[in-house]
C-alpha cells in the first residue's frame, strides 16, 4: 500500500481541522445550507433519508488490517454497527450524525484514511481492478498510477469546481476491463510499447448514470512521464466547456459527444502541447518510490498444495467454493480469495463492525496484513496461500462470508436504494433479496453459470444497472415504485450498455419475470454457454415475448 | 467604499467596477479607477485607453482569457467574476492568465467569493478577493487562504509539483 510520509499526514490533519470549522460555522449559521452542501459533498457526506451518509475513500480499494479495525470502531460508535461497500470501491456509513463527522474524520486520518472527494462535483476515488498486483493477466501493477493520480487530484485547485462529478478508473489487463475504464469519465489503459515502455491508452467521455455510454479513446498512447499533464489537459477542457446549466447534461460525456472525440482531442491535444515537458512531467525517481509502496509481499515459496488437493478431492463444499470464489495468482501456490457480503438476507456489501475486526485478523493471519473492495461489493483477501485455503475457508464460513455464489445470479450487486437513500425512485434491497431467495437451490444456481445482476433504485446507477447481464432499475411512476430490466450489459469484458426490455414491472412481480427470463436462457443455451452469450447470440426478442407474449 | 483582500491584507477596494446593465443606465463617472466588461472594453478600448485612472477588465464565465489575450499589456487588473462559486471556469481562466499569457497584474475574484474558495483561487492566480459584502473579511483572510501547508499539484507559485519539491516539505516538517 502506499505508505504516507510526513506531509500526507499532515495534508490529512490539516484537512480535518478544516471541515471541523466549516461544520462549526454551519452549525452555527455561518454558512448557508446552500454553501455547506458543497462543502459537506466533497467530503462525502450526503444529508439522506433518515441520516446522513457518509462516504470514505478507499483508494483502489485497498484497507490495512488497522484501517480495517478502525472503521469497525467508526461503525460501532458512530454508526448502528454496519457499513457498506460501495461500487467504487468506498465504504459507506449509513447512520452518522452530521456534527460527529470531524470526530469520525479524526479517527480516520489516524490510520491514513479519510474522505475527501468522495461525492461533489470533482474528481472522485481512482479505482481498478481489485485483483490488481496479483492477476496473472495484468501487463503491471496498476496501483502505482492510481495512487500518482490521486495525488494529483487531491485538492486539486482548478478542478474542485467541475460541471460535474468525475471518475477516473485505470485497468492493467489486456482485453478485459475489470476496473470498467469503458464508462469512467476517464478511463486509463497501461500499455506496454515494443521497448517495454509503459504508456497509457487514454479514454474519455464514458459514464452510467442518465444517458449511459462508453467513452471514446482520445490518447492512443501517452508515456507515463506524460500521463498528469495529459489528464491535466482533459480536465481543463472539460472544466472550461462542460455543460453548467444543465445538470442531466454536464457530465464530460454530453461534451465528447457534442463536441465529437476528433475536436475533444483536439482542444486536449493544444492543452496538452503547452504542458508537455515542462514541471509536471514525472520523474523516474517519483514512480520508483511509489512503486515501491506497492512491493511484492513475502511468498513463501514452494507452498506444499498436497493437503490442499485431498481437501479439493473429500470436500465437495469447500471444493465447490474453492472454484468459484478463489482466483488465479500470479505467485505459484497462492490464490486470491473473494469474500461473498452476497448471503440471502443480507444486504448486499453490507459489513458489521465485527465483521470488519474478524476480517482484519484473517488478513493478517493469511494476507499480509491487506484487504480489498471490490466493484461488486465483495471483498478479497489477495494473497493467501494454498497449504492455508481450507483454514480460511472454514473461518470464512462461520463469518457468512464464503456463499459460494461470486459471479453468480445471487451474487447481486445493489445500490443502497429507496430504504436509506433519498435519491432513489425505488427500493433495491428487496428486490435483490427476492431474487436471492427465488433461486436458493445451490446447484441450479451453479449450473446458470456466471450471471451479473445489477440493481439500481435510481437512473444515478451506483448498483450499475447499465452493465448488468440482467439489468434492474428502480423508476417512479405517479409516486409508485416499477422496474425496469435491461439485458445485455457487460461490466466482464469491455463494457457494454444494456438494452430495455420494454415496459417497467411492480416490485412484486420483478422475480417471476427474472425467473422467466432465466427458464428461457436454461431452455435456449448450448452446452456451457453462459446467460450473455446466449444472449448475444438469440438477441432480445425471444426474451421479450417470454416476458411479455 | 468596501474592502478586499489583496496580496494577503485587507485593503480598501480603490476600483469600481460596472457591470452591462449598469453602463447601460449610466456612464462611467470621469476619474477614479473603473472595471469593465469585457464587451464594454472592446467596444470603447481606444477611449478607455485615454483615461488617466487605470481601467481593468471583467470576464464572465464563458469569457476565457484568450478574448483579451492582445490587450493584457495595457491592463493593470483583470477580474473573474463568479455568479455562483460553484461554477469553477473562472480558477481555469485565472490559471491561464498566469501561466499562458503570463499575466503580472491583479487578477481579482468578485462576486459570490467566499472564505472556502480562497485556497484553491489563491493557488490557481488570484490575489486579489472582493469577500461577499456579508462576511467576515477578516475570518475569510485568517482561516480561508492558507488551511493547507501541504500541497500535491504545482500552482502559479510554484509550478514544481509535490514530487519536485518533496525533499523541502519533509524538512519542513522536521521542524
Amino acid at each position: 500500500m502506499y505508505v504516507y510520509q510526513d506531509y500526507d499526514q499532515r495534508l490529512l490533519q490539516e484537512r480535518v481541522a478544516q471541515y471541523r470549522d466549516q461544520t462549526r460555522r454551519y452549525l452555527a449559521g455561518e454558512l448557508s445550507e446552500d454553501e455547506f452542501l458543497a462543502l459537506r459533498l466533497q467530503n462525502g457526506l450526503y444529508i439522506q433519508r433518515y441520516a446522513p451518509m457518509l462516504r470514505i475513500s478507499v483508494p483502489y480499494g485497498m484497507l490495512a488490517s488497522q484501517q480495517l479495525r478502525t472503521l469497525a470502531n467508526v461503525v460501532r460508535e458512530y454508526d448502528k454497527g454496519f457499513c457498506h461497500v460501495s461500487t467504487r470501491q468506498n465504504i459507506q456509513l449509513n447512520w452518522p450524525e452530521l456534527e460527529d463527522v470531524p470526530d469520525i474524520l479524526e479517527q480516520l486520518a489516524g490510520v491514513q484514511m479519510h474522505a475527501i472527494q468522495t461525492s461533489g462535483n470533482c474528481i472522485r476515488n481512482i479505482t481498478t481492478d481489485e485483483l490488481a498486483g496479483v492477476n496473472p493477466k495484468e501487463i503491471e501493477d496498476p496501483r502505482p498510477w492510481c495512487e500518482i493520480i490521486r495525488q494529483w487530484a487531491t485538492f486539486n485547485p482548478e478542478f474542485a469546481y467541475l460541471p460535474r462529478k468525475f471518475k477516473i478508473a485505470v485497468n492493467s489487463v489486456p482485453d478485459a476491463d475489470p476496473a470498467l475504464i469503458g464508462v469512467h469519465d476517464i478511463g486509463v489503459q497501461v500499455l506496454h510499447d515494443s521497448n517495454g515502455e509503459t504508456g497509457f491508452q487514454v479514454w474519455a467521455g464514458g459514464g452510467l448514470g442518465r444517458t449511459p455510454m462508453t467513452g471514446a479513446v482520445i490518447g492512443e498512447f501517452v508515456p507515463w512521464q506524460d500521463l498528469l499533464p495529459y489528464l491535466e489537459s482533459i480536465l481543463r477542457v472539460y472544466n472550461k466547456y462542460g455543460n453548467r446549466d444543465n445538470k442531466f447534461k454536464a457530465r464530460i460525456k454530453i461534451l465528447v459527444k457534442a463536441l465529437g472525440p476528433e475536436k475533444y482531442r483536439e482542444l486536449v491535444e493544444a492543452e496538452f502541447a503547452e504542458l508537455k515537458g515542462g514541471a509536471m512531467t514525472l520523474t523516474e525517481e517519483e514512480v520508483a518510490r511509489i512503486k515501491n509502496c506497492f512491493q511484492t509481499p513475502e511468498y513463501r515459496s514452494g507452498v506444499d498444495s498436497t493437503a490442499l488437493q485431498s481437501a479439493l478431492d473429500e470436500n465437495r463444499a469447500f471444493n465447490r467454493w474453492f472454484h468459484t470464489n478463489t482466483r488465479a495468482h500470479k505467485q505459484a501456490g497462492y490464490r486470491a480469495v473473494v469474500l461473498t457480503l452476497k448471503k440471502t438476507g443480507r444486504v448486499p456489501g453490507d459489513v458489521s463492525d465485527e465483521q470488519l475486526d474478524a476480517i482484519a485478523d484473517l488478513a493478517d493471519r493469511y494476507s499480509f496484513g491487506e484487504a480489498r473492495n471490490t466493484h461488486q461489493q465483495n471483498m478479497v483477501l489477495a494473497d493467501v496461500a494454498a497449504d492455508q485455503l481450507f483454514e480460511v475457508w472454514q473461518q470464512l464460513d462461520a463469518l457468512g462470508f464464503a456463499t459460494p455464489n461470486l459471479g453468480l445470479i445471487t451474487d447481486i450487486v445493489a445500490c443502497p436504494g429507496g430504504d436509506l437513500c433519498s435519491l432513489a425512485n425505488a427500493k433495491s434491497i428487496p428486490i435483490a433479496e427476492g431474487i436471492q431467495r427465488r433461486f436458493d437451490d445451490m446447484d441450479f444456481v451453479h449450473d446458470l453459470g456466471p450471471l451479473d445482476v445489477n440493481i439500481s433504485g435510481c437512473m444515478n446507477a451506483c448498483g450499475h444497472h447499465h452493465i448488468g447481464h440482467i439489468g434492474i432499475l428502480g423508476v417512479d411512476k405517479k409516486g409508485k415504485e416499477f422496474y425496469q430490466i435491461t439485458l445485455g450489459g457487460r461490466g466482464d469484458k469491455l463494457s457494454h450498455i444494456g438494452e430495455k426490455m420494454g415496459p417497467s414491472f411492480e416490485a412484486d412481480e420483478v422475480t417471476g419475470v427474472i425467473d422467466k427470463i432465466i427458464r428461457l436462457y436454461v431452455d435456449n443455451r448450448l452446452e456451457n454457454e453462459p446467460f450473455i452469450d446466449t444472449y448475444e447470440r438469440i438477441g432480445m426478442d425471444p426474451f421479450k415475448e417470454a416476458v411479455y407474449g | 467604499m468596501g474592502k478586499l483582500i489583496l496580496d494577503g491584507e485587507i485593503v480598501d477596494n480603490q476600483w469600481q467596477r460596472f457591470d452591462a446593465g449598469q453602463l447601460e443606465q449610466e456612464s462611467l463617472p470621469d476619474s477614479g479607477a473603473v472595471i469593465v466588461p469585457l464587451a464594454y472594453w472592446k467596444e470603447h478600448k481606444a477611449a478607455l485607453l485615454e483615461r488617466s485612472d487605470p481601467v481593468g477588465v471583467c470576464l464572465e464565465p464563458g469569457e476565457e482569457p484568450v478574448d483579451l489575450a492582445e490587450d493584457l499589456a495595457a491592463l493593470p487588473l483583470v477580474a473573474i467574476h463568479f455568479p455562483a462559486f460553484k461554477d469553477g471556469r473562472g480558477y481555469s481562466y485565472a490559471r491561464e492568465l498566469r501561466t499562458r499569457y503570463g499575466f503580472t497584474g491583479e487578477v481579482r475574484a468578485v462576486g459570490d467569493v467566499l472564505q472556502d474558495q480562497l485556497f484553491y483561487m489563491h493557488r490557481v492566480g488570484f490575489n486579489a478577493f472582493e469577500v461577499r459584502a456579508d462576511r467576515d473579511i477578516e475570518q475569510a483572510l485568517n482561516n480561508g487562504l492558507r488551511p493547507f501547508t501541504v500541497t500535491y499539484q504545482a500552482d502559479v507559485h510554484d509550478n514544481r509539483p509535490i514530487y519536485r519539491r518533496r525533499h523541502e516539505l519533509e524538512e519542513v516538517s522536521d521542524v
